[in-house]
């Protein structure tokens, strides 16, 4: 086997009419994703792609993931974008990575088009409906291999050019099994997809449906502000499974949902990208009673890499671990000095290392290192930036990070690309974003003649809304260290001034 | 009202929310802004807003939010 998509046509043998993804406007059977995918991929064959990547910028849905398996069927890697990703994130992509070839859907008009495409736009329904030409396809796949990319998922950058990262097939096949595993699903479960499709949280449920045969129901972004109708959504759809960001739990948690409603048929619940605070977990496991997991890894690994099942209650306060590593990858910790120990920053090595970020030598290098522990032959690995520790169970407990990145409302965020950002703005003179943890409020304190609203619509433009601050306070001075470095932690304080 | 304004201004200052009649509809608010604005809410106000209330109906506008909270704030008394 050397991509997933082998998995796709093993179930169109045995399950061709089960339902795969579905959507609010359709629902995608094991053959009609397989028909797309290869109608896509004979479209961007017979256009001359080859080996490139292929903008996929659709509404988020299932017609978007078969799009992404139709990139892969002409032998290319897909880059996913949305118009919530915001103007700058969208034209600084496109600046990177001047693809030749999008597939589009009605979202992508007029964005995709301010932000400097200049390839050709194949409109997702002339893809789908394309004729299949079966010996393109087979030589397309006779081409790849599984040290090929499959995709570039885009993160946040700290001195405001997001990163490119590289997704090799055999990692993405190596996360199928390893995800699977972990989550325990199979055909009878459903999944209520919570993931945007531009980030590489979504393969969670993806690989689960193309390995498992899981039904994978994308429940719409609106409902992530009304918690009652949410949950019953999930009772509606016979939801099974969640892979879900911290906030979209609590959000269901904390104000009170399950006074009114509680989810009937979750077996279930995966969490990650942040920290889940104890007292919510515990509403969760009072009220819902299912498998709770702990995932932890970054986007430069393919997803995910640690695992802990919950098995007992926590307080306040407490640490919930972040458990031991998948099967196929080792993490390792490593002190100020460079050698292995029990508390320190978190390398990972294994299949999972991506391959980096396109384009884009000089960072790729900071982050994708020789093994420290390794002199004797070529071999990379990531370093995460992330704080870790091994508690009394054996189990690593995540501790924060090393530089100025955040997580907020699920996404990985560096503070200097709100900062940059900001600072591109007429009439901003200098800027400095700030993130207080005791509140979860990502905050933006700047100087210059513009009044905050106008600051506010200008950023609104160009960010996605989860990079725009909740706090934004004019200041005559930003405050400085004694070094003349910008003092976060006073400008934290003037947040609430 | 002020108070509400206040409130809500603090996370979008670069909308009228004198005007607006489609914060929710409009994704004017964004996902998960609702825990913050709610627990603001019953700092604030001093209420508590049952998860039942938190539908589009009663968050599209400051003035359909100032009615639910008066509402509930009778309730209590």
């Amino acid at each position: 086997m050397k991509t997933v998509l082998d998995f796709l046509d093993r179930q169109a043998e045995t399950r061709p009419d089960a339902a795969l993804f579905c959507d609010e406007f359709e629902s995608l059977t094991v053959n009609a994703v397989k028909e797309r995918a290869d109608r896509a991929g004979s479209a961007l064959l017979r256009r001359g792609a080859q080996r490139e990547a292929v903008l996929v910028f659709m509404r988020r849905s299932g017609a978007m993931i078969a799009a992404f398996f139709g990139v892969w069927r002409a032998d290319c890697f897909y880059v996913p974008v949305d118009a919530e990703m915001g103007e700058t994130r969208i034209r600084s992509i496109i600046e990177r990575v001047r693809p030749r070839f999008a597939i589009v859907d009605e979202t992508a008009d007029p964005l995709l088009f301010t932000c400097g495409f200049s390839g050709e736009a194949i409109e997702a329904g002339e893809a789908f409906s394309a004729p299949v030409d079966a010996d393109a396809l087979a030589a397309a796949r006779r081409k790849t291999t599984d040290a090929d990319p499959a995709y570039l998922v885009f993160t946040s950058g700290s001195t405001g050019a997001p990163k490119g990262v590289v997704g090799i097939h055999r990692a993405v096949r190596d996360y199928a099994k390893q995800i699977t595993d972990a989550l325990q699903v199979d055909e009878t479960d459903v999944f209520g997809m919570q993931a945007p499709l531009y980030v590489d949280a979504c393969l969670k449920e993806i690989l689960s449906a193309l390995k498992c045969g899981s039904r994978v129901v994308i429940v719409p972004k609106r409902l992530f502000m009304t918690p009652v109708p949410l949950v019953e959504f999930l009772n509606a759809h016979g939801i099974t499974a969640l892979c879900w960001v911290v906030p979209a739990l609590t959000l269901i948690s904390a104000l009170r949902t399950f006074d009114e409603v509680v989810p009937k048929f979750l077996k279930t619940v995966a969490f990650g990208s942040e920290v889940m605070p104890p007292k919510q977990l515990k509403l969760w496991r009072e009220h819902v009673p299912a498998r709770y997991l702990n995932l932890y890894g970054p986007t430069e690994c393919t997803g995910m890499t640690c695992c802990y099942e919950v098995d007992r209650d926590f307080s306040d306060g407490e640490r919930i671990p972040i458990g031991r590593a998948f099967d196929n990858a080792e993490v390792f910790l490593i002190d100020e000095n460079g050698n292995r120990a029990d508390e320190g920053e978190i390398y990972i090595r294994g299949t999972s290392v991506t391959g980096g970020y396109y384009r884009d030598p000089e960072r790729t290098k900071l982050a994708f290192v020789q093994n420290p522990l390794n002199p004797d032959y070529p071999e990379t690995v990531y370093r995460t930036g992330d704080l870790a520790r091994y508690n009394a169970y054996g189990e690593l407990e995540f501790l924060g990070r090393r530089d100025d990145q955040i997580k907020h409302m699920g996404h990985r965020i560096e503070l200097g690309e709100l900062e940059s950002a900001a600072k591109a703005i007429e009439g901003v003179t200098a800027a400095c974003a700030v993130f207080d943890r005791e509140r979860s409020v990502l905050g933006l304190i700047y100087t210059g003649a513009l009044e905050k609203a106008e600051v506010l619509s200008a950023l609104r433009n160009r960010l996605p809304e989860y990079l725009l601050p909740k706090r934004t306070v004019r200041v005559e001075r930003i405050p400085l260290t004694e070094n003349g470095k910008t003092d976060r932690k006073a400008a934290c304080g003037l947040l609430y001034r | 009202m002020e108070q509400l304004l206040d409130i809500l201004r603090e996370l979008h200052p670069e909308t009228d929310f004198e005007k607006e009649t489609s914060l929710i509809d409009d994704g004017i608010l964004a996902s998960f802004d609702i825990v913050m604005l709610i627990t603001r809410i019953e700092e604030e106000f001093d209420v508590v807003i049952p998860a039942k209330e938190i539908v589009p109906n009663n968050f599209n506008s400051a003035k359909a939010l100032y009615a639910l909270i008066k509402k509930i704030g009778e309730q209590d008394d």
